[in-house]
């Protein structure tokens, strides 16, 4: 378990640069979408979760869901640079014949716990994982990782309600309040704020926080599982396209592919030439 | 069926501890005797389906056997995409019970008539669909269901309806049933319509017409290995469903049929056509409105058979 502040932020930038290059030779969007949940991500599996990368199907692991499956390079390359598999792996990322998708297909990698891609499906997934640690008396919690754009699904309010009146302590879900979804300003597309609030009145204990301070980060993760007996709902703001300066709050880079020099240019800014 | 299905729901949890029952909210007083035995393997998931099926999903993805149950509009079309994505896509062993096939519910009018079901869920890579014909049928099929590794769709009736087999047959996922032997026309027929599809075998043979009768209760797999016998020995082969003409059980046997050489068969469909129905009455009269009668049913098997004849001597 990492909790050296310094070394874990290195290992996002890492991610970070890795997800760039991953866009770029696969030529595969979504890129401000990973960049945005990277530090998140960090915490969650350097940290937080216990997921052994040498054990992954472990019975009484804790399981992630990412339920933003257009993130998957990031789960993707937070997987391989903590072992699950192989970094050499991500070079099939996006390749013909390959297995890592652009959305996480089932058993598509070691750690992979779902398929994702059409939003709205991770918390009702996750929601069945929680019970089943109850019912199977296997104590272990499950974190749900979603984008903001996803809340406009119907599917997450209904297992919103469900967990709640489960009373599920177990679960967490995070949403990766980046602000932005495919075409238009999150809270401009659907009156989605005040979204804590909204959580907190479905039931769950919610709380706001900066998305991309690891340290603060680490704190919040302490409340999980919660001492009321809710299940938890963090709303992590963050900047989409996180780290890369030319990235950070253009919605352009949703679906833009960077070029070399592009990719250069963030690799110098991100501190890894 | 539902009554058979609540039961034998309770016998199998005793010893299958990965049993889960999920409910939308229906079956009020249904589940009383399991949940009795069961409280932590049930839950009411509220009027919520795509929820109930995603957590099934995720219940399944750790070992439990979870069965969703509810109406079956609700419980296929309405969260249609959990079940592709979260059951069928990851091959995971749910099991989807829709209560009330076709026309069932009739008089609760079109939003729980369930006519595009099977079509729906056929579709779908790695589903298995099965429409037991009487309660029978439903026993057998909840026990095949469970010791098969992967999403399962059954397709329920109501309650009350007549109980066709006498013994218990042997029941095997994807092989038809056969109920009784003739050898001039063959019926197949899928689902809750068995027993107007018997009356139907009774009044042609009383025309000196010798009908076979098949209960077809998988519509996927498909049992090929009795189409292709049926539609080899007999000169009419119908297909019999409470269930629209479009994508159903009489489709899939067109779609195996136009992948063959000509056969001696003719192929003969019934079922609901392309429409909504929008008039008040029950089971009966809405099978009547549909041309699912026995009546009905007779009328045009028989023109199928005299034109075959016809055909035949010219």
């Amino acid at each position: 378990m990492k909790t050296d502040i310094t070394e874990l932020e290195s290992v996002a930038s890492q991610i970070r640069g890795k997800l760039v290059e991953m866009s770029h030779y696969s030529r595969a969007a979504h890129l401000g979408s990973a960049l945005s949940c990277v530090d998140i991500l960090v915490t969650l599996y350097w940290n937080s979760l216990a997921i052994a990368p040498d054990n992954p199907a472990a019975p009484d692991r804790d399981r992630f869901i990412l339920s933003k499956g257009h993130a998957a390079a990031a789960l993707f390359a937070t997987l391989a640079m903590k072992g699950f598999f192989p970094e050499t792996l991500l070079d099939t990322f996006g390749q013909a014949g390959g297995l890592l998708e652009e959305h996480p297909g089932p058993g598509c990698a070691p750690g992979v716990e779902a398929a994702t891609g059409s939003l709205g499906h991770g918390l009702p997934l996750g929601i069945g994982m929680a019970l089943a640690s109850r019912i199977q008396s296997i104590p272990y919690r499950v974190c749900v990782l979603m984008s903001d754009g996803e809340c406009n699904e119907g599917s997450v309010w209904e297992g919103a309600m469900f967990a709640a009146g489960k009373r599920l302590h177990n679960l967490l879900a995070i949403i990766d309040f980046n602000k932005w979804q495919a075409t238009g300003r999150s809270c401009e597309v659907m009156a989605l704020e005040p979204l804590e609030q909204k959580w907190r009145s479905f039931g769950w204990e919610a709380y706001e926080i900066n998305g991309h301070d690891i340290k603060v980060l680490l704190e919040i993760m302490n409340r999980f599982p919660s001492v009321s007996g809710k299940p938890v709902a963090i709303i992590a703001h963050t900047i989409k396209g996180k780290g890369v300066s030319f990235m950070e709050d253009d919605n352009n880079w949703h679906y833009r592919i960077p070029n070399a020099q592009e990719v250069v240019k963030a690799k110098g800014e991100l501190g890894l030439l | 069926m539902r009554n058979a299905f609540a039961d034998e729901l309770k016998t199998l949890a005793a010893s299958n501890h990965q049993i889960v029952l999920l409910s939308g909210d229906i079956g009020n007083r249904l589940f009383d005797p399991y949940k009795k035995e069961f409280l932590e393997r049930f839950f009411n998931c509220g009027v919520a389906e795509a929820n109930m099926t995603g957590m099934a999903a995720g219940m399944a993805l750790c070992g439990l056997r979870p069965i969703t149950y509810t109406i079956t509009p609700f419980n296929t079309t309405r969260c249609l995409e959990q079940i592709r994505i979260d059951v069928c896509y990851h091959e995971l062993p749910v099991i989807i019970v829709g209560v009330g096939a076709g026309l069932s519910y009739a008089g609760l009018g079109g939003t729980h008539h369930a006519c595009e079901d099977i079509a729906l869920l056929r579709a779908l890579p790695n589903m298995t669909v099965i429409c037991p014909a009487d309660a029978v049928e439903v026993r057998l099929a909840l026990r095949a269901a469970l010791s098969h590794n992967g999403p399962v769709y059954i397709r329920l009736g109501k309650k009350n309806e007549p109980v066709i087999h006498k013994k218990q047959p042997q029941f095997i996922i994807g092989k038809g049933i056969i109920i009784r032997q003739g050898s001039d026309i063959c019926l197949l027929s899928t689902g809750n319509i068995l027993p107007n599809v018997i009356e139907s075998a009774i009044r042609l043979e009383q025309k000196g017409i010798s009908t076979q009768v098949v209960s077809m209760h998988t519509v996927k797999p498909l049992d090929n290995e009795m189409i292709e016998d049926v539609f080899d020995r007999f000169g009419v082969v119908a297909t019999i469903e409470e269930h629209s003409l479009i994508g159903g059980f009489g489709a899939a046997v067109a779609e195996w049929l136009s992948d063959q050489p000509p056969q001696k068969g003719r192929l003969c469909r019934l079922g609901i056509k392309d429409t909504f129905l929008h008039q008040c009455g029950n089971q009966e009269n809405a099978r009547t409105m549909a041309g699912l009668d026995s009546a009905k049913i007779v009328t045009k098997v028989t023109n199928y058979w005299r034109q075959r004849i016809d055909t035949h001597r010219n």
